[in-house]
C-alpha cells in the first residue's frame, strides 16, 4: 500500500538539512516497526520519497512524504507508529492511504503533485529595517506591493551561478497581512479542499499551534507579518525570501542584511491556483 | 494548543547557527538522547570527544559511560565535542561558554568534564575546550567552581605531557570505577568537602591517578630521575582497572543516533576486547590484555535491541582481530538470517580473509563496489617476525586467490614504514607483495573474465612507538629516514612489472614526528601543548588545520628537543615517564619481547601457548581458558560447543 504522510518540523531541528531529514526519516520508519518496502539490488533503498525539500532555518507543519508499505495497515496505525519513533522536533501530522492509480498509469509522487504552498512570515525583533516603520504602513504598503500589475525581481540561478529576471505576480497566488488565514482573507486566500476522516484518512486530534511563539511575539511587539501563498514545486518553486526582498526594495529598501524574518510552511497543495487540494 | 512543543532552549541564536557549517553539531536532540532535569540530579558530568562531533560521535566508548551514568537517577550525563574552527571564532568573539549539547548550559556549571583521549594530535583541543569553558588550563588553578577534570582513554596510558591540565587520571576500562568514584563524590559534595580533599579520596581509588600529587626529577641527559608520590594518598604504582564480566555489564541498548552522518553511521557491537596476537608495535594489542569475549547469546540480543532502537541500516562487529572471535559464524549467520531482509548490511572489520569471510562478504556486500582489506603492516617475513605478525605472504595470496575468483578486483594494502631494524629489502618488500598480489590476479583470472584491471591500493603510515609496547624503548625513525622510505618504496613499486595496478598512499610525515613526541613524552611537554595551543594551533590530526611552523617553534621557546623523544634509543633501565603505571604487562616480558624481536623471533598467540605477559593477573579471559598438553586453548570445543 502507498501512504502520504504529513508531518511538521520545528524547534531546534529546523537545522538538520533536507538530505539529513531523510535519512531521519529512514531509521524513523525502521525504528517505527512499519514493514516498509525496499528496491532491489545491491544497495536496496527505503520506497520513500518527500514532496518539497525544507530550506534550513525554516520550521513546517505542512511537510509531506510518500511511503510503500508492503503490510496494510490502517492510517492512524501509521500515525501512531511514526509517532512513536520520533524525537523532538517531527511530530506526524496524517495519514492517506493513496488510492491505486488507474490502469496503465504510473504512481504520481507528492513531488510531482505540488503546485503550490502556504508560508507564514513573521518579522523578527533583531530586524532593523521593518522596525522603524509602523505595523499600519506596512500592512498599508503589503497591499499596494500586491496590487501591483507585475513585480519584477531577480531570480539567482544556484546551478549556473546566474541571474534571470522574472516576474513574481503570476506565481504569487494569494496573500494575507497578519499571522492567521482569517475569514476575512478568504478574498485572496482562496478555501481549499481538504481530506476527510475515513477509512483511508487519519489526522491527529489536536494539532498544536507549532507557530504560536512567532505568532505571539508579532502580536505583543506589532510585528509586521503576512501570510503567502506561492507557486511551489520543480517548475516554478518561488521561495518566500525572494517574495520578502520584492517587498521590501518595493519599500526602498537597499540593504537586504537589515530584514530579520522567520519562515513556517504551513501546508503544500497540489491541482490548478485556485482549485487546489492538499496534498 | 499546546504551548509544551519547545522545551529545549538553545544556547546559541538561530543567526548564530545559521552562519555555521552544519549547525546540528551544536544543538543535540539527537534520537535517544537522555532528557533529565539537571535541578533534579546531585552529579552533573559532562563527557568530552575533543575531535569534531562526527568524530566524536562515533565513538564507542562514551555511549557506553553516556548510558552507564545515566542509568543513574543521581546523575545527568551530557556530551561536548569540539567546536569546528567556525564556531570557536564566534564563541571567542561573543564571548559565549562553550555548553553541553542536552541541557546546553555552559561546562562551567558541572561537576565532571570526562575528556576521552584517543589519539596525541588532539590535545590542542582539549586546551580548547577548557579555555572556550573559562575552566583554567592547569588543574592546580582551579577552584571550587571549576569542574574536576578527568582523562581516560588510551593515551592515558603516558598521561605525563597532559599531566598539568587534568585533575585526574582514570587508568583502565570505565564499566569498573567510575560508580565508586560518583558515589563518594556524591558524599563528599554533601558535607561540602573541598576539591583538594576530594582528589585525595580519588587518589586511594584503584586505577585513579592524580598527577598533582607526584613529583618528577629528571637527570642532567634530560631523562627522568625520579618520580614520587607527593601526598599520602597518592599510590606509588597505579593498576588499570579491567572488567572482567564482558557479558553481564553496561552496553547501551538505546546507543545514540546523530542526525547528521558520523563516521560510524551504524550500530557498533563490540563482540571481545583485547587480542590474542602480540603484535608488537600494537599498544591496544598490549593494554587490552587479557582477551574477554562476550557472550554470544548476549550479543544476539544486544544487537537487535540496538538495530530496533537506532533504526540503523547497518551493523558493525567491533573487535581487534574478529576472526579470534570463538563464536564469529554462529553470530555472523544469526545476524545474516535475522536481519538481512530488513535491508541490515553487516560490516566486519579487522577479518581474516578466508573461505568463511569470502562467504560473509558475498551475503553481505556488493562484490564489484567492496574491497578487500590485507593489514600485513610489513612487506618481507623478516620484518613482519619483527614486528611478532602472525601473517605470511602465502596467507595473503591464497585469501586473494579466493576472493578474486568470487568476483572481487580490489585489494587494499596497509603497512608500516620506519618499523625497528627496517633495510632497504624491507620496503622493496613491500612493492614485492603488491606485485605478486597483482599477479596472483591475472594468473587466477583468465582475461576473458577480467573486468578490468586489479586495482591494488598501497598505503603506508610511519611508525610510531608507543608505552606498552615492546618498541617502548626504540628510536623512532627521524622525518628525514621517513622521507627515504617514503622515496625507497615509490621507486621500488614503479619498477614492479604491475606498477600500472598499483595506487600508492602516504601519510604525512611532521604530525607523525609530534605524534611521536608526544606518544613517549613527559611532563615538560605539556609547555609545547599550551605554546602551541595559545599560538592558534587546533585540530591538528586535521590537515587542513596542521601547523607544523607553529609547533616547530614551541621548541625552541622551550628549549626541547624532539629528537630526545623520537630518535633516541631508551636505555634498559632508564625510568620511563609511564612506568608509575601497572598495565598489567610487565616490563620484563616487554623487554623479553622487544629482545626476540631482534632476533627476528616470533611469539604464539595467547591460544597456542601462553609467553607469560602477565595478564593472568586479572584471574580471567583467554589466560583461564582449558588447554591440552601442548599449552594450547580448547575452550571452543569445550566451552562452547554449539559454535
Amino acid at each position: 500500500m502507498n501512504v502520504r504522510v504529513r508531518f511538521a518540523k520545528y524547534g531546534a531541528v529546523k537545522f538538520i538539512g533536507h538530505l539529513d531529514v531523510l535519512r531521519y526519516f529512514q531509521k524513523a520508519v525502521r525504528r517505527s516497526g512499519l514493514k516498509i518496502a525496499y528496491s532491489q539490488g545491491f544497495h536496496p533503498h527505503q520506497i520513500m520519497s518527500f514532496a518539497s525539500p525544507l530550506g534550513v532555518g525554516i520550521t513546517s507543519e505542512g511537510e509531506y512524504m510518500d511511503m510503500e508499505l508492503t503490510a496494510e495497515y490502517t492510517p492512524q496505525e501509521i500515525v501512531d507508529a511514526l509517532n512513536s519513533a520520533m524525537v523532538e522536533g517531527f511530530t506526524v501530522l496524517s495519514a492517506r492511504i493513496l488510492p491505486e492509480p488507474e490502469n496503465g498509469r504510473k504512481r504520481e509522487t507528492a513531488m510531482s503533485l505540488v503546485t503550490a504552498a502556504d508560508y507564514l512570515v513573521t518579522v523578527k525583533e533583531n530586524d532593523t529595517f521593518f522596525t522603524t516603520k509602523s505595523l499600519e504602513e506596512l500592512n498599508d504598503a503589503w497591499v499596494r506591493f500586491y496590487g501591483q500589475e507585475s513585480i519584477p525581481v531577480v531570480k539567482k540561478v544556484k546551478k549556473s551561478n546566474t541571474e534571470t529576471g522574472m516576474d513574481l505576480k503570476p506565481f504569487l497566488f494569494g496573500a494575507v497581512v497578519g499571522t492567521e488565514v482569517t475569514e476575512a482573507a478568504d478574498i485572496s486566500l482562496p478555501a481549499v479542499t481538504a481530506h476527510n476522516n475515513d477509512n483511508t484518512f487519519y489526522e491527529v486530534p489536536e494539532i498544536p499551534d507549532f507557530a504560536a511563539e512567532q505568532k505571539e511575539l508579532c502580536i505583543e511587539k506589532n510585528l509586521f507579518s503576512v501570510v503567502l501563498r506561492v507557486s511551489a514545486g520543480s517548475a516554478n518553486n518561488i521561495k518566500p525570501e525572494l517574495v520578502m526582498e520584492a517587498f521590501v526594495r518595493f519599500l526602498g529598501c537597499e540593504d537586504p542584511e537589515a530584514l530579520q524574518f522567520r519562515i513556517h510552511r504551513l501546508d503544500m497543495y497540489t491541482g490548478e491556483n485556485p482549485e487546489l487540494t492538499r496534498l | 494548543m499546546s504551548n509544551s512543543i519547545f522545551t529545549r532552549k538553545l544556547a546559541l541564536s538561530d543567526e548564530i547557527l545559521m552562519a555555521v557549517d552544519k549547525p546540528a553539531r551544536y544543538i543535540g536532540g539527537e534520537v535517544n538522547m537522555v532528557r533529565k532535569n539537571p535541578r533534579e540530579v546531585d552529579i552533573r558530568f559532562c563527557m568530552c570527544f575533543p575531535d569534531v562531533y562526527e568524530v566524536g560521535m562515533s565513538h564507542l566508548g562514551i555511549q557506553i559511560l553516556y548510558d552507564m551514568f545515566n542509568r543513574r537517577e543521581d546523575t545527568y550525563c551530557e556530551r561536548v565535542y569540539s567546536p569546528w574552527p567556525d564556531m570557536d571564532k564566534i564563541l571567542r568573539e561573543q564571548n559565549i561558554p562553550l555548553f553541553a549539547l542536552e541541557s546546553q548550559e555552559p561546562l562551567k556549571c558541572f561537576d565532571f568534564l570526562g575528556i576521552t583521549l584517543q589519539y596525541e594530535m588532539c590535545y590542542t583541543n582539549i586546551l580548547q575546550i577548557l579555555d572556550l569553558s573559562g575552566i583554567p588550563l592547569h588543574a592546580t588553578d582551579r577552584t571550587e567552581e571549576d569542574p574536576i577534570v578527568i582523562g581516560g582513554g588510551p593515551c592515558a596510558y603516558n598521561p605525563e605531557p597532559l599531566a598539568d591540565f587534568f585533575d585526574f587520571f582514570y587508568l583502565g576500562e570505565g564499566e569498573t570505577v567510575y560508580n565508586e568514584i560518583l558515589d563518594k563524590y556524591k558524599e563528599h559534595k554533601a558535607k561540602g568537602g573541598s576539591r583538594r580533599e576530594f582528589l585525595e579520596i580519588v587518589a586511594d581509588i584503584e586505577g585513579m591517578y592524580v598527577p598533582q600529587f607526584y613529583d618528577v626529577t629528571y637527570n642532567e641527559d634530560g631523562t627522568l630521575a625520579t618520580f614520587e608520590p607527593n601526598n599520602s594518598h597518592a599510590k606509588k604504582t597505579i593498576r588499570k582497572q579491567v572488567e572482567m564480566e564482558l557479558s553481564d555489564t553496561y552496553y547501551p541498548e538505546k546507543p545514540l543516533v546523530p542526525f547528521i552522518r558520523a563516521i560510524q553511521d551504524r550500530v557498533v557491537l563490540e563482540i571481545q576486547r583485547g587480542c590474542i596476537r602480540g603484535c608488537r608495535f600494537c599498544q591496544a594489542g598490549m593494554l587490552y590484555r587479557p582477551i574477554r569475549e562476550r557472550n554470544v547469546e548476549f550479543l544476539k540480543d544486544l544487537a537487535t535491541k540496538m538495530l530496533r532502537s537506532t533504526g540503523h541500516e547497518e551493523i558493525s562487529l567491533s573487535s581487534l582481530s574478529s576472526s579470534d572471535y570463538s563464536c564469529l559464524k554462529e553470530l555472523v549467520y544469526y545476524l545474516i538470517d535475522t536481519f538481512q531482509n530488513d535491508g541490515v548490511n553487516i560490516s566486519l572489520p579487522s577479518l581474516r580473509i578466508d573461505a568463511f569471510a569470502l562467504d560473509v562478504m558475498n551475503k553481505v556486500q556488493d562484490i564489484t563496489k567492496s574491497s578487500l582489506t590485507f593489514a600485513p603492516e610489513a612487506g618481507s617475513q623478516r620484518m613482519r617476525d619483527v614486528i611478532n605478525k602472525g601473517l605470511t605472504e602465502e596467507v595473503i595470496l591464497a585469501g586473494a586467490t579466493e576472493a578474486f575468483k568470487g568476483g572481487w578486483n580490489k585489494v587494499k594494502l596497509y603497512f608500516m614504514l620506519g618499523l625497528p631494524g627496517e633495510q632497504n629489502e624491507d620496503i622493496k618488500a613491500i612493492a614485492e607483495l603488491s606485485n605478486a598480489i597483482a599477479k596472483t590476479y591475472y594468473d587466477t583470472i583468465p582475461k576473458s573474465e577480467r573486468k578490468g584491471k586489479v586495482q591494488i591500493t598501497t598505503s603506508t603510515s610511519f611508525f610510531v612507538p608507543k608505552p606498552f609496547t615492546p618498541f617502548q624503548w626504540v628510536r623512532m625513525a627521524t622525518a628525514e629516514e621517513f622521507m627515504d622510505a617514503r622515496k625507497v618504496l615509490s621507486g621500488a613499486i614503479k619498477e614492479q612489472l604491475n606498477a600500472k595496478s598499483i595506487k600508492y598512499n602516504w601519510h604525512d610525515t611532521d604530525v607523525t614526528m609530534l605524534e611521536g613526541v608526544f606518544a613517549r613524552g613527559d611532563r615538560r611537554c605539556a609547555a609545547l601543548i599550551e605554546g602551541a595551543y595559545k599560538d592558534g594551533c587546533l585540530f591538528d590530526s586535521w590537515s587542513e588545520y596542521f601547523r607544523n611552523d607553529i609547533w616547530m617553534n614551541q621548541f625552541e621557546k622551550t628549549g626541547l628537543s624532539l629528537e630526545f623523544y623520537t630518535s633516541r634509543e631508551r636505555d634498559k633501565d632508564e625510568l620511563l615517564p609511564w612506568d608509575f603505571i601497572d598495565a598489567g604487562i610487565s616490563r620484563s616480558f616487554l623487554y623479553r619481547e622487544y629482545e626476540k624481536s631482534k632476533q627476528a623471533k616470533v611469539t604464539p598467540n595467547c591460544r597456542k601457548g601462553c609467553a607469560g605477559c602477565g595478564a593472568a593477573q586479572f584471574h580471567g579471559g583467554v589466560c583461564y581458558e582449558p588447554r591440552n598438553e601442548a599449552g594450547e586453548s580448547i575452550s571452543n570445543e569445550v566451552l562452547i560447543p554449539d559454535c
